[in-house]
């Protein structure tokens, strides 16, 4: 009843073009900042900022990378998590050895470092292609493993290329309050999610969509699929590495090589495709999905063994989450391949008829 | 040279190991389109529940001879992965039929966090020894023709001979059983033969035994090497680039890229490894794979990928 586009006239192609492009939607839009500017950081707890806010802005702002790639320009990708290394590297070094060096400038250089990692890893998609492509970039991901852990001038020549960083500041403003961080996440997560946005209506992400959708029929009407997908790999390893030094500096503080696994790139690769591919909404419920389950499942299996008067032991617990964690995403594929942004259509859909169902 | 003969051996044996995991990626793949990823938990899986049965069994029959433990062990881990394959075709492949090649890579991913917590809540989570009464003792050859001749590990010898034996085994029941064509002929085209009449479900509930089998034999070869422990997972990772080099629909090639990737990563740790630092095996194993492809982008052996518009 309150969400239709009748009425909403335009008048001219700017405004038929625009990211929202009824009313409602900005309105929601609007409101729905205000609440994670505003409402949030009043309302919730230190805890639920720390654990769970914070993680889940890093990851969308990660998964909004990988569906850069893999969802806009179809070149599925396992090295995900050696671009957040390569960032979080990246923007530490540039942190330390330049004394003076500003927390978001330090930020960009790691995104950038990662830029680059991300074009040479990425040079093998101009010959090889899908599951071959996922697995040739795993390269990346163990290359990275071994280079931050065996070249130590990356890490300063800490043992076991552990680091830490502190006295984080953001424009003279200390980042040490939980209400802090949150802000300055939420603040560049939301500026990327708009960056993107545009970037993918806009010339550069209509090439990207037809990389993916046949890459000899894009290259056959002109699109360079060396410039296309290269970009694609540089866009999204920048948004990647700077998710991997937020990730970084932001929540771990102090943190090895190990942080990155391959784990990561799986977990992020689960996100987009649970988050629905192609969908800058859907990264940001894939990463709800993914960061949220764990920590729900690590509160709920003891409190359901409680129930049961059985007494389970902490790997009991590490055990079934693996189990419940595998047979959720495996039911979620069979239930709705195309992902919680597929959902989120529906239901906006079912909104604009209600409550009249034809 | 006697040392540089005696790492290539060393290398050549790793990489029929190698080989052993990847020819289940490789067997699946064939028929059914579906990059397994959750071959590595398979692995585990048949490890650990071989390892804990031939332990059981001795306590529940009280059947003294090891031999005997041994072999029953492997019927019931065996019978288990049946049961396994089974439940993976009726649970989920069977919902997923027609969905893009990344989805079911992740739904692969689902069952291997599946497997892993469900293999380690039933049979525990430590490290545990599997015995199959392997000689440990290394034996040197070519006394004749090199000073103190070259040292040959007895158990990576017996690994290599049954892995080629199982490879050997696999190829007759491919080429010879009507089953065997039946999988070959789903590997060719889904759908014609399912117009001349092959059951495609049965077929991927086969090769997904066919599979669960290599994996309980590699698991229990890697498994006395090593232990049996959660890091087994990983070793389908080490075989990965073994699968792209040698192409991913090709079974000759699992053979010979795991060779070419063992060789290459034992020489490469060796002479190379020295210079940067040491631990390049992993991510060299995965170069070597990736400039290959950069050459020929569907692996060794693998099928011509023909674009058309």
């Amino acid at each position: 009843m309150f969400y239709r586009e009748n009425g909403q006239f335009k008048t001219s192609y700017r405004a038929d073009q625009q990211i929202l492009p009824i009313l409602q939607d900005r309105i929601a839009m609007v409101l729905l900042l205000l609440v994670a500017f505003i409402a949030v950081p009043v309302l919730s707890s230190d805890y639920l900022m720390r654990a769970i806010l914070i993680p889940f802005l890093i990851f969308s702002l990660a998964a909004i990378g990988v569906n850069v790639l893999v969802g806009y320009c179809g070149q599925i990708t396992l090295g995900s998590g050696a671009f957040m290394a390569v960032g979080a590297y990246g923007a530490y070094n540039f942190f330390v050895r330049m004394p003076g060096m500003p927390l978001v400038v330090a930020l960009i250089l790691g995104g950038v470092c990662a830029m680059l990692f991300g074009i040479l890893f990425g040079l093998p998609s101009l010959r090889v292609r899908g599951l071959y492509l996922a697995v040739a970039t795993l390269a990346a991901q163990f290359f990275s493993d071994w280079m931050f852990l065996r070249i130590t001038w990356f890490t300063m020549d800490t043992p076991s290329g552990s680091v830490a960083v502190s006295n984080l500041q953001v424009f003279g403003l200390p980042l040490q309050s939980s209400i802090s961080k949150y802000l300055f996440c939420l603040s560049i997560v939301v500026l990327i999610a708009l960056l993107v946005k545009n970037l993918v209506r806009g010339a550069i992400g209509r090439e990207w969509m037809a990389i993916r959708d046949m890459d000899v029929a894009a290259a056959v009407i002109g699109i360079r699929p060396m410039y296309a997908k290269l970009s694609a790999f540089a866009v999204s390893s920048f948004i990647i590495g700077v998710a991997g030094a937020l990730w970084a500096f932001v929540y771990l503080g102090a943190w090895e090589p190990s942080a990155f696994s391959v784990d990561y790139s799986f977990r992020l690769l689960f996100m987009v495709i649970i988050g629905g591919l192609g969908s800058i909404m859907g990264s940001f419920f894939g990463a709800a999905f993914i960061v949220i389950l764990p920590i729900a499942l690590n509160q709920f299996l003891p409190f359901v063994a409680g129930l049961l008067g059985i007494s389970i032991t902490t790997t009991a617990v590490s055990h079934a989450e693996l189990i419940v964690f595998g047979g959720l995403i495996v039911w979620f594929l069979i239930v709705e391949p195309h992902g919680l942004a597929r959902l989120w259509a529906i239901g906006k859909q079912k909104m604009r008829l209600w409550p009249f169902p034809h | 040279m006697a040392f540089f003969l005696e790492t290539l051996l060393g290398g050549l044996m790793v990489g029929m190991l190698y080989s052993l995991v990847a020819l289940g990626f490789v067997l699946i793949f064939k028929a059914s389109g579906v990059f397994n990823f959750a071959q590595g938990a398979m692995v585990l899986f048949a490890a650990l529940a071989m390892a804990r049965l031939a332990q059981w069994i001795p306590e529940w029959t009280g059947i003294e001879s090891k031999v005997l433990a041994n072999l029953a062990a492997f019927v019931l881990a065996g019978a288990l992965m049946f049961v396994i394959a089974w439940l993976i075709e009726r649970l989920v492949l069977r919902h997923l039929v027609n969905q893009e090649g990344a989805t079911l890579l992740m739904a692969t991913l689902g069952i291997a966090y599946f497997l892993d917590g469900i293999g380690q809540t039933i049979f525990g989570s430590n490290v545990y020894k599997l015995d199959i009464g392997m000689p440990k003792e290394p034996i040197f050859v070519f006394e004749s023709v090199f000073p103190g001749g070259i040292l040959i590990n007895r158990e990576d010898l017996i690994a290599a001979a049954i892995a080629t034996a199982l490879v050997a085994m696999l190829s007759l029941f491919f080429q010879k059983t009507s089953t065997g064509r039946a999988l070959r002929a789903v590997a060719d085209d889904h759908q014609a033969a399912q117009s001349i009449g092959i059951p495609l479900n049965r077929i991927w509930v086969i090769v997904w035994c066919v599979a669960g089998v290599v994996a309980l034999v590699a698991g229990m070869i890697w498994g006395s090497k090593l232990g049996v422990q959660f890091s087994l997972a990983t070793v389908a990772l080490r075989a990965l680039p073994v699968v792209i080099l040698g192409g991913l629909t090709s079974v000759p090639g699992a053979i010979i890229g795991g060779l070419v990737i063992g060789a290459g990563e034992k020489l490469s740790e060796v002479y190379l490894g020295p210079y940067v630092g040491g631990g390049i095996e992993i991510w060299f194993a995965y170069v070597l794979a990736l400039v290959f492809l950069l050459f020929r982008p569907q692996g060794m052996f693998g099928e011509k990928i023909i674009d058309r518009v």
